[in-house]
């Protein structure tokens, strides 16, 4: 289960984590303050990528191979949210 | 040289992810929100996965990689496909540049 960790610099995964962080506070500041209703779907769709991707980080910091897993869940769930929230908002007047 | 190639995959993945947050922030119209979320986030997301593939060469890794590739790159455009589709039926308003008189 658990993997040897590879000889990656200790900089570079911090960084990676850190850009990745920021880029979430980000999209989330664009989420809560929002011109109209179809900019916090998108907003909460790269913030489902971006979790998606700090997952896939984790594996390689952890050496734990189940973090894909969450990854691979977090990565079908995201696609039927917005799915559902666009058919939903389609039978409505914006 | 794994070691600088895996390093920089990850970087420019990352790098990627935080510039579609920032375009998501900054451009002017929902549109090029949208283009810039969709396209960027899908393209950093896909050099990271790339790189944990190159960094754990195992059967179990690759086939949970590919797979979150294969999803991401099928799904990812029809949800885009539909936000613009409703975008564009509300006739929200595109963004034109202002003339310079």
């Amino acid at each position: 289960m658990f993997f040897e960790i590879l000889e990656l610099p200790e900089w570079v995964l911090t960084a990676s984590q850190y850009m990745l962080a920021a880029a979430i506070v980000l999209s989330t500041i664009r989420a809560i303050k929002v011109p109209t209703l179809l900019d916090r779907i998108i907003a909460l769709d790269l913030i489902a990528a971006l979790t998606m991707a700090q997952c896939v980080v984790l594996t390689l910091v952890s050496g734990f191979i189940p973090y894909l897993d969450i990854a691979i869940a977090i990565a079908l769930i995201s696609f039927i949210a917005t799915v559902a929230l666009v058919r939903y908002l389609e039978s409505k007047d914006l | 040289m794994m070691t600088i190639i895996i390093s920089t995959f990850l970087l420019v993945g990352c790098f990627f992810a935080l510039l579609a947050a920032i375009g998501v922030v900054r451009m002017p119209d929902i549109y090029c929100r949208m283009h810039s979320a969709t396209k960027a986030g899908a393209f950093g997301s896909a050099l990271i996965l790339i790189a944990v593939m190159l960094a754990y060469p195992t059967p179990r890794v690759w086939v949970g990689c590919l797979a979150i590739l294969f999803f991401f790159y099928l799904t990812a455009p029809v949800a885009a496909h539909l936000v613009g589709r409703i975008c564009y039926r509300s006739k929200l308003p595109i963004w034109k540049p202002k003339k310079k008189k």
